[in-house]
């Protein structure tokens, strides 16, 4: 298994597939397109059993590495941080094909074949080991991302894809300069590699403003969050699905591979900013969604303030942050793209965004309602749900570098509340007032089959989410250890734990293993 | 050095002067009837002087006592030059053909064959007035192409301005020469480097050296159209027949960057400091300006005529570096850079209407992906790629010359370019949403013939990332060529 190149193939086959697509009619371009994404999930399965999670494990695992020219090398390779976010992507991405199968009528070969290359650009970015190999998969996820919003968006599509193009090229071009910097310097582009290499506190305060350039637009914090509402209204609903699913991310997964271990002096000394603008995001872009009279933009405005728990927990260099980050930005991808497949439905139907348009859907779709809930009730962060752990967990991390910040961002879950619920109510609750609304029809199967499946998977995160961080403990921990030396000092004090009840909890902890060992030999 | 050995080292240049002149007699003997037979003969002569480049073409060393210098680096030039000069060639009959007014004559193949031994002598100078000679030789066929459709007002009118224009900065650069020339007493590369040396050596300042190197800047800053002398760029590429602007934007901007490396490290190398400011500037002020200017040109031949400019700002950014990576960097630039070009205009030349008259509007192209999407496929290819996105080899020309900036500790130069260049790609991709967000127009008449669409696949395959497999070997010969100049 160690020497099949998993990762190489779950790149090339979405690129021969879409190349295959051109090729073909609208029919067969979505089953292939279909079968190309259900073929890769079925490999990122494949990645994830095969993936060593023992204490002995290798940080990196699935390496491949062929030099290219130069330093410059096809260099691939996951730890349990990337593991989860190519499986994220893979997971979302047959939901995406599967949502446009009839809202996508115009040029159907040219799109299919547009989110190939996405998913082979997403899969690349995560997995890249090599710097220059990382940044030209970031990159060049611009292109169909452009072409997507600008050929099959809305009304206001060009605007909306202009926006998207430069707000984000603008970012990332600093991030190159850092990184050709940090190639010279380091003499390598290896990624673990200047993981590991120190370079001097003057120096580290630059790269970590480029690279935060660039990541901050595409996670996006505020005040450059603008593009994403103006994207995601004019996208088409699988598009926005893989914006607020998988690329959002890449902001998330750009500060936990490049700026923290690589620049953990300058992480320290900034943690400020990043507080205060996740701070004012919470509370303003949260704010900003409950005035939203269409759909799409308060969901979009919620993503803002998601994202800004996920930076908060980031910048918060303890295991509980990390992770919670991380849970938030694979809940997140879920939640959110479930939302917006959410709004695709009746989309579809009425042709519509206008949240007063609609009403009482409660009453003829139910099904409908009942997953509109589940999902609502995750982005709240209704325990049992994803949302709920890695919210928790992400300000339980906050809570210890900085109280404040973790009570002003502990109210965006009361305001998260106060949108969602009133976005609910409009549109699942009350009368039937319109005809037409009245008129339409439940979920079909095959509108249950793209989110039965996320719904599940958000269940099992909120019972059970150890099968999610499991994974990356170990990566989390090394990621931990080498902030240590940067942790700048908390303002809350906990108070001393009391002896005696540290003692009683040592010994259930220890009756409890005494009966599971003995289980054990039993079996 | 005997004499033979010299010959053998300007082979190129003489298979293309001695083609040429052949070839003008058959065009004179023969008349129109002759064009096609003169054309593909031209194609083999370029395809000879190409042939000629191996062996001591390239690996000579110095002939003529200085005044030529046959190296790696020349080599390297004078390759790309003439594939471009032959491509050029090429393209030309059809557009010529289905064009009202003035036909293809055998005077156009023969003046490109001039020019190019002209670009040949160029890039191979050794000396101030090889240096002029080759200019000139150039520049004068050049000239005469440029007003090739006679009877047309445009092409008439970018001819002279051409001329005019060129006439004016050929004599700053000749006022450079005669400074430099008057104050280091040589017009050989190597004594004049050897006096520059001194003079930095002895830390005075030589004003008339200084002044020299000020004007030789600014006639070679006309001739690859850096900003401030970069005016006649849009007009002549507009006016020019198309072809003839395919021509102008690949083979002479790379014989003049060449020129322009060749002078500023092997003549001018110890007084990087000064010209490296000069650089710096023309670098940037290109890149803002080709930028800039381009967002409201409605002409697709103008708004690749401020893409040029971008461009050579780019190429610059190398050259201020001062470095043999810096060079190597340049040299793969104007390779991809020339790919992209030709690639961009063959495409402009399918654009042509039901009554098969060109059309060069923007507008035009409104809905290509539609109409026509291969073409259309093949224009985003070259768009996106001159805007620097990656996996395209766009990205990796400015990866280039960037790294080659940062390694030579020009910081700002390297940010401010690379934030500059996103000004670039609001152009680059305003032509991607004209072809496939806006409805389409008319459709353009005519199909693509064989050899202009193989062309155009060639140069969209070259440039898309199956072209990543000629990095390693395309790196290791820049450095080669870029070697010999150090």
């Amino acid at each position: 298994m160690n020497d099949f190149p998993i990762l190489s193939v779950m790149l090339a086959v979405p690129a021969l597939a879409a190349v295959a697509c051109l090729y073909s009619g609208a029919e067969r371009a979505r089953w292939i397109a279909l079968g190309a994404t259900l073929v890769n999930l079925a490999l990122g399965v494949l990645l994830w059993v095969n993936f060593d999670l023992s204490a002995s494990a290798p940080q990196w695992q699935f390496s491949e590495y062929a030099p290219i020219f130069g330093q410059f090398a096809w260099a691939l390779g996951i730890d349990g941080i990337a593991l989860l976010l190519i499986m994220l992507s893979v997971f979302l991405m047959p939901i995406c094909i599967g949502a446009s199968w009839t809202a996508i009528q115009k040029r159907v070969p040219e799109y299919m074949a547009l989110f190939l290359i996405v998913e082979v650009l997403m899969i690349g970015t995560f997995a890249a080991q090599d710097l220059l190999l990382f940044y030209v998969f970031f990159e060049a996820g611009l292109i169909p991302m452009y072409l997507i919003i600008g050929i099959w968006g809305g009304a206001n599509r060009i605007y909306a894809s202009y926006k998207f193009f430069l707000y984000t090229l603008l970012g990332s071009v600093l991030m190159l300069i850092a990184m050709i910097y940090m190639a010279v310097t380091a003499g390598t582009t290896s990624i673990p590699a200047l993981m590991e290499y120190d370079f001097p506190a003057g120096v580290q305060t630059w790269l970590w403003l480029a690279f935060f350039a660039s990541f901050a637009v595409k996670v996006p914090m505020w005040p450059v969050h603008t593009w994403l509402p103006d994207a995601h209204v004019q996208a088409p609903t699988a598009g926005s699905v893989i914006l607020a699913g998988v690329l959002l991310k890449l902001g998330g997964y750009g500060f936990i591979r490049f700026s923290l271990p690589m620049f953990p002096e300058a992480s320290a000394d900034f943690t400020w900013l990043v507080f205060a603008l996740s701070a004012v995001a919470v509370v303003y872009t949260s704010l900003v969604a409950l005035v939203q009279s269409d759909m799409k933009k308060l969901i979009a405005y919620s993503s803002v303030a998601h994202m800004a728990i996920v930076t908060i927990g980031l910048f918060a260099f303890n295991q509980q942050g990390l992770e919670g980050a991380m849970i938030v930005m694979l809940s997140h991808g879920l939640v959110s793209g479930a939302l917006f497949l959410c709004v695709g439905v009746i989309y579809d139907r009425l042709h519509t965004r206008e949240i007063a348009r609609y009403g009482g859907l409660s009453t003829n779709m139910p099904k409908y309602a009942v997953l509109f809930l589940l999902f609502t009730m995750a982005s709240i962060g209704l325990p049992g749900t994803s949302g709920f752990v890695g919210e928790l967990l992400s300000l339980m991390g906050a809570y210890q570098v900085s109280t404040w910040v973790a009570l002003i961002c502990g109210t965006g879950v009361i305001l998260g509340a106060a949108y969602m619920l009133y976005l609910y109510r409009r549109v699942a609750m009350g009368e039937l007032v319109h005809d037409d609304v009245k008129a339409m029809p439940d979920l079909n199967r095959r509108e249950m089959w793209l989110l039965a499946p996320i719904a599940a998977v958000v269940l099992w995160m909120g019972v059970y989410p150890e099968s999610f961080m499991a994974p990356m403990r170990a990566d989390i921990a090394t990621l931990v250890e080498r902030l240590d030396r940067a942790k700048p000092d908390g303002d809350s004090r906990p108070t001393e734990a009391r002896a005696d009840a540290v003692a009683a909890q040592a010994q259930r902890i220890e009756a409890a293993q005494n009966t599971q060992a003995a289980h054990g030999e039993a079996h | 050095m005997s004499w033979s050995a010299n010959l053998a080292m300007t082979l190129p240049e003489i298979i293309l002067s001695v083609g040429a002149m052949v070839l003008l007699i058959v065009g004179v003997w023969g008349g129109p009837a002759s064009t096609r037979a003169v054309s593909i003969t031209s194609v083999f002569v370029l395809a000879g002087a190409s042939l000629a480049l191996v062996g001591p073409a390239s690996t000579g060393g110095v002939a003529f006592d200085g005044l030529y210098y046959a190296d790696g680096f020349a080599g390297f030039a004078k390759l790309l030059i003439f594939i471009a000069a032959a491509v050029s060639i090429v393209i030309a009959p059809r557009f010529f053909q289905r064009t009202s007014g003035e036909n293809l004559r055998p005077e156009y193949p023969v003046l490109i064959l001039l020019s190019a031994a002209g670009m040949g002598i160029m890039v191979s100078a050794g000396d101030l007035i090889t240096l002029y000679m080759g200019l000139e030789l150039q520049s004068l066929a050049a000239y005469v192409l440029a007003s090739f459709m006679r009877r047309d007002n445009r092409s008439a009118e970018a001819g002279l301005k051409y001329f005019v224009l060129g006439a004016l900065a050929s004599g700053i650069l000749l006022y450079g020469i005669s400074l430099v020339y008057g104050f280091s007493a040589s017009t050989d590369f190597r004594t004049i480097a050897a006096v520059y040396g001194e003079a930095a050596a002895s830390g005075e300042r030589n004003l008339g050296l200084l002044f020299g190197l000020v004007f030789v800047f600014a006639g070679l800053a006309f001739k690859i159209s850096a900003v401030p002398f970069h005016m006649w760029t849009p007009d002549v590429y507009e006016g020019a027949p198309t072809p003839v602007t395919a021509f102008f934007a690949s083979a002479p901007k790379v014989a003049a960057v060449a020129l322009a490396v060749r002078v500023a490290v092997d003549a001018m190398g110890p007084a990087l400091i000064e010209w490296r400011q000069i650089v710096i500037f023309a670098a940037l002020a290109s890149i803002i300006l080709g930028a800039v200017a381009a967002i409201g040109q409605t002409s697709i031949k103008r708004l690749l005529a401020y893409s040029s400019i971008n461009n050579i700002g780019f190429v610059l950014i190398g050259l201020a570096a001062g470095t043999a990576e810096g060079v190597a960097a340049v040299l793969f630039y104007l390779v991809v850079y020339v790919v992209m070009t030709l690639g961009s205009f063959i495409v402009v030349l399918q654009m042509r209407r039901e009554d098969g008259q060109p059309v060069e509007t923007i507008a035009s192209m409104a809905g290509m992906s539609r109409t026509r999407p291969g073409l259309a496929l093949a224009m985003a290819i070259f768009m996106f790629s001159l805007a620097g996105i990656p996996p395209l080899l766009g990205f990796n020309a400015k990866l280039a010359v960037f790294t080659a900036a940062v390694n030579a500790g020009l910081y700002p130069l390297a940010v401010a370019g690379v934030v500059a260049s996103v000004i670039g790609a609001f152009y680059y991709i305003k032509i991607v949403k004209v072809m496939y967000f806006d409805d389409p127009a008319p459709a353009f008449a005519g199909k693509t013939p064989m050899v202009e669409g193989g062309l155009i696949t060639a140069s969209a395959i070259l440039v898309s990332p199956i072209g990543w497999a000629l990095l390693a070997p395309l790196g290791v010969w820049t450095a080669f060529a870029a070697q010999a100049l150090f």
